[in-house]
């Protein structure tokens, strides 16, 4: 049964898809909320997962998150509230921005590549903030959107919610995994590695990571499409600012690069711990946040994933 | 011609301000490669610091200009004990890990050492006036500025001309840029690289530390004033290229006066503009204005 393109992660990302449909049904609401914007903030850092196998880390991805939130909430200004319609478009204008800003963008390397997206992410912050029509440092209040028509009220908006996420995320999580198995995307620890060999091979590394980079855009406009539509608002502290970047890489680092599927349950610890830290100790959640990623760069430099690893090979000393 | 000195002069106190931290990110950046975002709690920590010494001060009967030695003394406290802690606890087992990881374990120290604020001073802003109203205000071309802001012009001066005479001129200045320009060799030299690594930091974390406790009199001291300053120093170094203090004179004034100029004749762009350049510059040199060309290592 197990062929070129089915594989024990994709078989496990499927039982996990048709758990998580079943259990949408039974789990209490604070759950829902907690797995929606793990899916949203996860769906990021896949992306973010994409580019750091080719060595590329971006402390910028607000910006596409940003971007697709924001895009998504002024289309219910304008009285659209299908959810395809606005993750269509925020993902999709998240994407064009990334094509353009790629032609740009990958011609940096290491710390400019992190810095030059911080850079483009503040531009939209700044205009975000000096917008006035767009509620500025408040935000504005995204309408309850519909499904095709599907009009949910009360709790079976975030019922219907979860469940149009965990489709689209299972979509591009496979869609993921299988592009990292193709020779495109097996290219990018070889770019990481080194690169003038990769162009030697006759790939040209400016092009792998200009796909990459796009679809990195992709996801993040999408996960911010998502949040937009759970939380019912945005505003440019908790969309689109620098910390907003650093928890994605967060979450990244806590899952590790090894696998797609790494990256959801680190979102879900990441949201677990903040969530938990805030009940508990409002006043030292970044403490605790901070505290814990310490922890991981500290005494699980590989992320959770390395876990799972060191299961499956406990005869088999940890890479080096 | 009033629009024009003021944006002037507002510039060169902004330039200064900007200056004053980023020059310790960068002089961080320059010997130990390491983008430390901790420093925008270096400031922080800084402003609480002076504001509570110089409320402190102010109690006493003492003589009133010695609340700028309480300023200086805020910086020295704050800059020594936290550079030396996070050096040797946490940044020491680092050096040899991935660039981005280092990054983020100062995002993670950052976000540890905000909280820790919030445990010591609790969120009531502090003022710390006094200083301020000592120094009175001065009138230039029918305009009226606060001495005070307009000695932080004079600091910078200082400060850069210190860092300057100490790297060209001493012993340890040459010291160190052995360890900037090859950190191996350095080493195989007879160079104590640690010593220099450990020094480098609290030096760099006085500095950030200073420019907190020296804005402090003038602002209103309350938490979030670090998560600003930070990326702004990021732009200011970006620009200037890391690792260069000329660099950082060049980035600070042209930030400083270009968002002077954005307050005054286009408020909303306030913001947009200081990224804008920062992104222009890093398109046309990525490597910014005045960063030593380096080998391409294959």
């Amino acid at each position: 049964m197990r062929s070129k393109y089915i594989d024990n992660t994709v078989i496990g990302l499927s039982i996990a898809f048709v758990v998580l449909i079943f259990a949408d049904f039974f789990m209490a609401e604070w759950v829902r909320f907690i797995g929606l914007q793990s899916l949203a903030r996860g769906a990021v850092a896949l992306g973010l997962l994409i580019l750091w196998r080719s060595g590329l880390v971006s402390f910028g991805h607000a910006l596409y998150f940003g971007f697709g939130a924001y895009a998504a909430a002024m289309m219910t200004l304008i009285g659209y509230r299908d959810a395809f319609l606005l993750v269509f478009v925020g993902t999709a204008v998240a994407g064009i921005l990334a094509f353009l800003l790629g032609f740009l963008l990958r011609r940096y390397r290491g710390i400019f590549f992190a810095l030059l997206n911080l850079a483009f992410s503040m531009i939209l912050y700044g205009v975000i903030v000096k917008t006035e029509a767009l509620g500025s440092t408040d935000g504005f209040s995204v309408l309850t959107p519909t499904f095709l028509g599907y009009a949910p009220k009360g709790e079976a908006v975030q019922t219907t919610l979860f469940l149009f996420t965990l489709a689209f995320t299972y979509i591009i999580t496979i869609g993921a995994h299988l592009y990292l198995k193709t020779t495109l995307g097996g290219m990018s620890m070889a770019v990481r590695e080194n690169e003038i060999r990769v162009e030697y091979l006759g790939y040209s590394a400016e092009r792998i990571i200009h796909v990459k980079y796009v679809f990195s855009g992709l996801v993040a406009g999408f996960g911010g499409a998502i949040m937009a539509m759970a939380i019912g608002q945005v505003d440019p502290d908790s969309m689109a600012n620098w910390t907003v970047s650093g928890e994605f890489v967060f979450i990244t680092i806590l899952s590790g690069i090894g696998n797609v599927a790494a990256t959801f349950i680190g979102a879900l610890v990441f949201e677990l711990i903040r969530t938990y830290a805030f009940e508990y100790a409002p006043q030292f959640w970044q403490f605790i946040l901070g505290g814990s990623l310490l922890a991981i760069i500290m005494f699980l430099p590989e992320g959770i994933w390395s876990l799972v690893a060191r299961l499956r090979r406990p005869q088999k000393a940890p890479s080096p | 011609m009033q629009q024009l000195i003021v944006i002037l002069v507002d510039g060169l106190v902004f330039s200064s301000y900007l200056f004053m931290v980023a020059v310790g990110l960068t002089v961080i950046f320059g010997v130990l490669k390491i983008l430390n975002v901790a420093h925008g709690a270096f400031y922080a920590f800084g402003a609480y610091m002076s504001a509570t010494l110089i409320g402190a001060y102010y109690e006493t009967d003492l003589p009133e200009y010695g609340g700028f030695v309480a300023i200086f003394a805020a910086a020295l406290i704050v800059g020594v004990f936290f550079g030396f802690v996070l050096e040797r606890g946490l940044l020491r087992f680092l050096y040899h890990r991935d660039e981005h990881i280092v990054v983020l374990a100062t995002f993670a120290m950052f976000l540890v050492l905000e909280d820790v604020l919030l445990m010591i001073w609790g969120t009531d802003p502090y003022f710390a006036y006094q200083p301020m109203a000592l120094l009175g205000s001065v009138d230039i071309a029918d305009l009226t500025f606060d001495v005070y802001s307009l000695t932080l012009i004079g600091l910078a001066v200082i400060v850069a001309l210190g860092l300057w005479l100490g790297l060209t001129q001493t012993k340890w200045g040459k010291l160190l840029l052995a360890v900037i320009y090859d950190r191996e060799i350095s080493q195989a030299m007879g160079i104590n690289v640690t010593v220099v690594f450990l020094a480098t930091f609290i030096i760099g974390a006085i500095m950030g530390a200073l420019g907190g406790a020296y804005i402090a009199p003038t602002i209103s001291v309350s938490p979030g004033i670090g998560v600003e300053v930070i990326v702004l120093a990021f732009a200011v170094v970006v620009i200037g290229g890391m690792g260069s203090i000329p660099g950082a004179i060049i980035g600070s004034l042209l930030v400083g006066i270009s968002r002077a100029a954005a307050v005054h004749l286009f408020p909303e762009i306030e913001l947009f503009v200081i990224y804008a350049i920062m992104a222009g510059v890093l398109a046309i040199r990525p490597e910014g204005l005045f960063a030593p060309a380096q080998a391409r290592k294959i």
